[in-house]
């Protein structure tokens, strides 16, 4: 028999050694989250999937799931908690959810609709944050970019290309690509890259595709976030991608 | 001259090597042999490295100290913790500047001198101080900025600038058995071979030593899980970090007690069986490389460093320096490993712990510098020695970095268990109204509760003592710090980056007249974000001085506020300033009404 532990009083089986995140997500349960994504190793720093672990906080894609413990995420404090990150994420990039391509089918949108956030509600930095259109398949939008790392981990551990960095720090850490003149152009990144899919945002969008679905048709104008299935593995079939 | 030409990359990165691991430290020795780090010098670096450019990037472009564009021949930095503010920093930096007819954060015309601010340099006993070229000069005065001015102005290289600039006393104003008692190099490394090191352990356990960091894990639990813990090789790190703003009590032990420091690291290579120490130095504390390489190398050839340790078969051991450079992040252990890999300072998912996988994923004790000569001590002179000073739960002396509203700052060896009172009385502070102990992410204590301890049980410190009198403003003191935690936020998780800064910008708000009660409840709810889910301590901690002060200190505050109900960020009038600027109007009718 496998072990279990408890998540909002539901009772959770896992194998040893998977962190609370990935039993949820085979289980079948929710929990909500921008960096992580199950191909990829946890990162850990959006903190959407914060949960209670038997009263102490913790994030839910790098904490292991252990025998017997006790999981509350769908709490009202929690999600109060999560809208605020979500936020947070709002006004410290330049998110205009109506004029963007990847509106409908966005994660950052899907999540916030999911945690009722109605305003931005902390006042906007509105920052200057370069576009760079230079690529000829491909347009990084740093005004979308909330540094989740996954275009990171993607092109360095599955493409094998470190096309993508995090440049700076605190609030003036940046996307940064791997070209003395900065421009993506300039890189190896190609389309066909997992990086190329993997943004949750509408940061790395491909050009000239971004309204062949028109927006009220799009993943998540018919489907709440929350009651999809789980992101499958398998490359192209994914989610809320590309 | 084209940098090529006084920039040997292949001889720094041979130094180094050849080992992206290494990379912080390349990067230090490019920019102080080029000034700068520029661009097509990473892709070079990337070259001989066989590293991706990008992960090069992301390292020089994360610490304060490196820079891609000139700062001249002469980089002035002043140190910017609130202490230095209290002692005048801002007027003599303004004096300093119209000296030199320069401007801050602005190359001068003729491209040799830059000024600008830096976080605490870790000499508030010595405010108002400043950094040139990575050096530290104390004890500002305008006497002395009219001296630096002459000698900028006369092109003079740092080499030849007067020796007593330069000069930092140690201000050890109250000695202990670490700072006032003679030790004989060697002594504690005799003591554990003639004892063993299990014994040693047993004693390291019994002296009750606790880490000296602030968090006060205890030390014997550290060493002993390490030391069971499987790996190709053991490290020892010592974390010379010290940026907590108003600390420099490990100024102090490294300058004049570096054998003490270093036989703590021998003794615990030896229990946890390792073969490599590293000292990670704070990039402020650049002046102190030179000494400590000497006291490293006279080690060596006294037998205490090296191969087979006073005659020992297989006790090898020895200690290389890394330098910082400019990021208060890196005293957190976990994001210090990552800087001695040459990657940005940002914090590990824990666990897994170091004492099991840290540096290169080997397992790896991080300690303190005090924890380290502490330790010494204990090898020397034995567990029930220490534990017989202090409080049952925080045995030992503590160090504590006096600095602010008093007559004699410096540094104060006291046993655990004094009350702040007592400290308040040894340091000449009559008129003590507040005392930030352990610095911003330490606690505010108001005079109402000057009869608390230093102690674990009460007020656990990294050593900080920063004293405020009456005529202080702990509003501007806490708006000081959250400056500091915003500019010092690693920027990994979305709490700390976004929040930090949300603070900052709150308490700016307040100081320029335009808060309300809404924002107070609003920084207190970013506070409870920031404790709930952050990384790490930085994040948990970078809203204590907003909070305690508000608490403690209400008046300062609500004698900011405009309304006590709400008053909105936007600035409407402000908003305009653009569209006033283009059609070069400011006529009545180009402004709109705030209220």
């Amino acid at each position: 028999m496998s072990k279990t532990f408890t998540l909002d009083g539901k009772v959770i089986p896992f194998e040893e050694g998977e962190t609370i995140m990935e039993a949820a997500t085979a289980a079948g349960v929710y929990i909500p989250h921008l960096c992580h994504h199950p191909e990829f190793k946890p990162h850990g720093s959006c903190k959407l999937c914060t949960v209670s672990i038997g009263g102490r906080l913790g994030a839910a894609c790098t904490n292991r799931a252990e025998e017997g413990m006790k999981v509350e995420s769908e709490t009202e404090a929690l999600n109060a908690d999560r809208r605020s990150l979500v936020q947070m994420l709002f006004v410290e990039g330049n998110h205009v959810c109506p004029s963007c391509e990847k509106s409908g089918n966005c994660q950052l949108q899907a999540v916030g609709y999911h945690l009722g956030m109605l305003t931005p509600h902390f006042p906007h930095f509105y920052p200057a944050r370069d576009v760079d259109a230079s690529h000829p398949d491909m347009l990084l939008e740093r005004n979308r970019c909330i540094l989740c790392e996954l275009c990171v981990r993607a092109s360095r551990d599955v493409d094998g290309k470190n096309v993508f960095g995090i440049g700076g720090r605190g609030i003036r850490a940046r996307l940064i690509v791997n070209a003395a003149t900065g421009r993506l152009a300039d890189t190896d990144f190609s389309v066909t890259d997992r990086a190329a899919e993997v943004c949750p945002t509408g940061a790395i969008i491909r050009k000239r595709y971004g309204f062949t679905v028109p927006i009220g048709k799009r993943l998540y104008d018919r489907h709440s976030i929350a009651e999809l299935p789980p992101l499958p593995a398998k490359r192209g079939e994914g989610r809320g991608e590309g | 001259m084209p940098e090529q030409d006084v920039c040997d990359l292949p001889g720094i990165v041979a130094r180094w090597h050849r080992d992206p691991a290494n990379l912080v430290q390349i990067l230090r020795d490019i920019q102080e042999a080029c000034g700068t780090i520029p661009s097509d010098t990473i892709d070079r670096l990337a070259a001989l490295l066989d590293v991706p450019r990008v992960r090069i990037e992301s390292t020089a472009s994360f610490y304060a100290f490196f820079r891609a564009e000139s700062h001249g021949a002469y980089e002035i930095l002043f140190s910017d913790n609130v202490i230095d503010r209290m002692a005048g920093k801002e007027t003599l930096k303004q004096y300093f500047c119209e000296r030199l007819w320069l401007e801050p954060r602005k190359l001068s015309e003729d491209g040799l001198v830059y000024v600008d601010d830096t976080a605490d340099i870790g000499l508030a006993d010595q405010a108002p101080a400043l950094l040139v070229n990575g050096y530290a000069i104390p004890s500002l005065d305008q006497a002395r900025l009219d001296l630096v001015a002459e000698l900028i102005r006369a092109k003079k290289p740092l080499a030849e600038w007067p020796p007593m600039l330069f000069e930092v006393p140690d201000n050890v104003r109250k000695p202990g058995p670490l700072t006032g008692e003679a030790f004989a190099p060697g002594a504690a490394l005799r003591a554990l071979i003639a004892r063993g090191a299990e014994a040693t352990l047993a004693d390291v356990d019994l002296a009750n030593l606790r880490g000296r960091g602030g968090a006060g894990f205890k030390t014997a639990t550290k060493w002993a899980s390490c030391r069971k813990a499987e790996g190709e090789s053991h490290y020892v790190v010592c974390n010379a970090d010290e940026g907590e703003p108003g600390t420099f009590k490990d100024r102090v032990l490294l300058a004049s007690h570096a054998d003490l420091v270093f036989e703590g690291m021998t003794v615990c290579a030896r229990v946890i069986g390792a073969r490599q120490g590293l000292l990670y130095l704070r990039g402020e504390y650049r002046n102190l490389l030179e000494k400590l390489k000497s006291v490293l190398a006279r080690r060596r050839d006294a037998g205490l460093l090296g191969q087979n340790i006073l005659g020992e078969q297989g006790f090898d051991f020895d200690i290389e320096i890394h330098l910082g450079a400019g990021a208060y992040i890196c005293g957190e252990e976990s994001a210090l490993i990552e800087s001695l890999e040459g990657k940005p300072g940002k914090p590990r998912n824990r666990p897994p712990f170091p004492d099991r996988c840290g540096y290169r994923n080997q397992p790896t004790v991080v300690n303190n510098v005090e924890t380290f000569a502490s330790a010494a001590k204990i090898a020397e002179r034995g567990g029930a020695w220490f534990a017989a000073m202090g409080t049952p739960q925080s045995a030992g002396t503590k160090l504590v970095s006096i600095s602010g509203d008093c007559r004699r700052p410096g540094v104060y060896e006291v046993p655990f268990g004094v009350t702040v009172r007592q400290i308040l009385i040894d340091c000449g502070a009559e008129d003590a109204h507040a005392v930030q102990v352990s610095g911003p992410s330490g606690t505010c204590i108001s005079f109402r509760e000057f009869d608390r301890r230093i102690a674990f049980e009460d007020l656990a410190t990294a050593g900080a003592f920063m004293v405020f009198s009456r005529e202080r403003d702990m509003f501007e003191v806490a708006r000081n710090f959250t400056h500091f935690f915003a500019h010092e936020s690693c920027g990994f998780c979305t709490p700390c980056r976004v929040g930090t800064t949300l603070l900052k910008n709150t308490m700016d708000k307040l100081a320029a007249g335009k808060g309300s009660a809404y924002d107070m409840n609003e920084m207190k709810h970013i506070m409870h974000i920031l404790r709930g889910m952050a990384h790490c301590g930085l994040g948990h901690t970078a809203a204590n001085p907003v909070v305690q002060t508000m608490e403690k200190f209400p008046d300062a505050y609500e004698r900011r506020l405009k309304r006590l109900d709400f008053e909105p960020a936007f600035d409407l009038d402000g908003a305009l300033a653009t569209a006033r600027l283009i059609t070069g109007r400011d006529d009545e009718w180009a402004h709109l009404a705030n209220e």
